[in-house]
């Protein structure tokens, strides 16, 4: 999918003259897979928004007379074990994973970033220190690196936050540091510091401007991975705890029940599948409209 | 090439320790105490104080740690808090199941990645390309143990073909493999089609087209061994998220592995299970990352290790 195709490529020929985001926009329009990532994200971002309107009530309450129910007018999607509206606790989750996602994406940029931008930007010994934490970091593939902080941290929503956040830091990292290494030898970073600019002014506005495309793009797929890692720390029960309505751990007490009622499981996961699918396509998107070099 | 073997794997050394000392330092920090954890909510201190002389955990932390790294070079990691059982004899006995597992997986979504991959960059923008490109990416956003327990409602519920979980007979293996080879076969397939859409518009290869030779030796011959060094890459890094994927395929089958063990072992405050557990599942990654590196110069000459 990172390969512009050929429509994308003639709207970008047709667009010279504007500004390279206006070009990109429309790139990005032109894209059927990514506009339709936008639409199910912005069904997502609506669903966590109105799902108290949605779905009155509350979504923990349990009504045991109504447990294990298949779908029907009452309950469109069943209940589960304790006879809650399986719909009503997915609009709900929606609110919980946004939240986590948006944690975590802003603790990957936070610590990320500026870690990225120091180690690139002044070299030395700052560089090889920072390098050497972010390859321990690495030397765990990302799920089982959020699980092992997971340990250490205990369960929770927060410790989910914080686990996969660190857990996408290194990558931020080393993505902000390889842009930093191409731009900081260029004529203007030259230019601005032989003028006696500070270097934080330089890192600001020569030099973040630069790095911005790769990270917006890594933004989108790394909300998707996010939802992705808390479903699956929620999956194994150390994630988000009940009996709040999370999509992973609400997966995981529908394993119990997979023989004699598999909708509880079915659309939980259905869901986790949708709003990652959104932000694939849309991140994908971005990169083949705003950084056609980018491929892989 | 032997001296670049020995060279790497002392180079994975310091990377271990830092694991090892991070992952002690961390653990230690923790509220909530492993010896009360262990003697349970009935003991009186005295008890919990017999634990904590016996964990060594009474002893300051620079020792403990030293302790840890001497016994950890006689490949002793401690005994389990749950089983009491040693650590390293658990590990063992689980390891075979989780490399089956990993194994069979990456060998299945080869199988099936690499020619989707090659026939979607032979045919770019055709309805092949569109079924390969837009199942990877169905494959990569689809949560592995949701789709494992969807096989389940189909093979095991609906039509009773294969068991839902545990070990035993080859049917055992099926369900779970597929799971885990659906997480990498995306990733896979994705990567040999840019790599080979890369090459194919290489000079060499209109140049061997141009000879006349035959389409299916151009890109076997010509195209495919210049694009497999992405491929074998993302192969290598593929087995490291599998590893990830296992925690949760295992926990989905009820499969006796590794990952399983590390879950168990969390839910409990096993410290020294988890412990042990983190590093052998570094140590596997490490080791991935090595025999990659050894084939990059056995599929391409013009890399040397000296």
């Amino acid at each position: 999918m990172s390969e512009v195709n050929a429509t994308t490529s003639l709207a970008g020929e047709e667009a010279v003259g504007f500004s390279p985001f206006r070009r990109g926009w429309m790139k990005l329009l032109r894209n059927r897979a990514a506009v339709f990532g936008g639409l199910l994200i912005l069904a997502y971002l609506f669903t966590a928004l109105t799902a108290p309107v949605l779905s009155p009530g509350d979504p923990s309450a349990p009504n045991l007379m109504a447990s294990l129910e298949r779908p029907s007018w009452k309950h469109p999607l069943g209940t589960d074990e304790l006879g809650r509206s399986i719909l009503g606790r997915i609009l709900y989750g929606s609110r919980v994973s946004l939240l986590i996602a948006i944690g975590v994406v802003a603790v990957g940029l936070l610590v990320g970033v500026p870690l990225g931008l120091v180690s690139g930007y002044y070299g030395g010994k700052i560089d090889f220190f920072i390098q050497r934490i972010t390859d321990m970091l690495l030397a765990f593939p990302g799920f089982l690196l959020a699980l092992a902080l997971v340990a250490i941290l205990g369960v929770g929503l927060k410790n989910t936050v914080i686990s996969i956040g660190i857990s996408m830091v290194p990558i931020y990292i080393r993505l902000v540091r390889g842009c930093v290494l191409a731009v900081r030898e260029q004529v203007y970073v030259e230019a601005a510091r032989a003028l006696g600019t500070k270097d934080v002014t330089i890192l600001r506005r020569h030099i973040l401007p630069n790095v911005l495309v790769p990270i917006i793009v890594q933004t989108s797929l790394g909300m998707g991975t996010a939802i992705l890692f808390a479903a699956g720390l929620g999956f194994l029960g150390v994630g988000v705890q009940p009996p709040t309505p999370e999509w992973g751990a609400m997966l995981g007490s529908g394993r119990a029940y997979i023989f004699n009622a598999p909708h509880v499981a079915t659309f939980p996961g259905l869901a986790i599948f949708l709003a990652v699918l959104g932000f694939n396509l849309l991140g994908d998107g971005l990169r083949d409209a705003l950084d056609p070099r980018a491929r892989g | 090439m032997f001296q670049y073997v020995i060279k790497r794997l002392i180079s994975t050394v310091p990377v271990l320790l830092g694991i090892s000392l991070l992952l002690f330092v961390m653990l230690r920090m923790l509220p909530g105490d492993p010896a009360q954890v262990l003697a349970g909510q009935m003991a009186t201190p005295e008890e919990v104080e017999v634990i904590r002389h016996q964990l060594g955990l009474d002893r300051p932390i620079h020792v403990q740690y030293a302790l840890f790294l001497a016994r950890l070079a006689h490949l002793d990691l401690g005994r389990s808090a749950r089983t009491q059982n040693p650590v390293i004899q658990e590990i063992w006995a689980r390891l075979p199941n989780t490399v089956l597992l990993a194994v069979l997986a990456i060998s299945l979504a080869c199988l099936f990645g690499i020619p989707a991959g090659i026939v979607a960059a032979v045919r770019p923008n055709s309805w092949i390309d569109y079924l390969v490109t837009s199942s990877a990416l169905v494959g990569i956003s689809m949560p592995v143990f949701w789709l494992g327990l969807m096989l389940v409602v189909v093979f095991s519920v609906l039509l009773q073909w294969l068991p839902a979980g545990g070990t035993g007979s080859w049917k055992h293996v099926v369900l779970p493999s597929l799971t885990l080879a659906s997480f990498v076969v995306a990733f896979i397939a994705r990567m040999t089609r840019s790599s080979m859409l890369e090459v194919l518009s290489q000079d060499y290869v209109t140049t061997a087209r141009a000879k006349g030779l035959k389409e299916l030796w151009v890109i076997t011959k010509h195209a495919l061994k210049n694009a497999l060094i992405p491929i074998i890459t993302v192969v290598g890094l593929q087995f490291g998220m599998l590893l990830g994927g296992a925690v949760l395929t295992e926990t989905v089958f009820a499969w006796p592995g590794l990952g399983r063990l590390i879950v168990d072992s969390i839910l409990a405050r096993d410290y020294p299970m988890i412990q042990g557990t983190i590093l052998v599942f570094g140590l596997l990654y490490i080791l991935v990352n090595l025999v990659v590196d050894l084939i990059y110069a056995v599929v391409d000459p013009r890399i040397r290790y000296e």
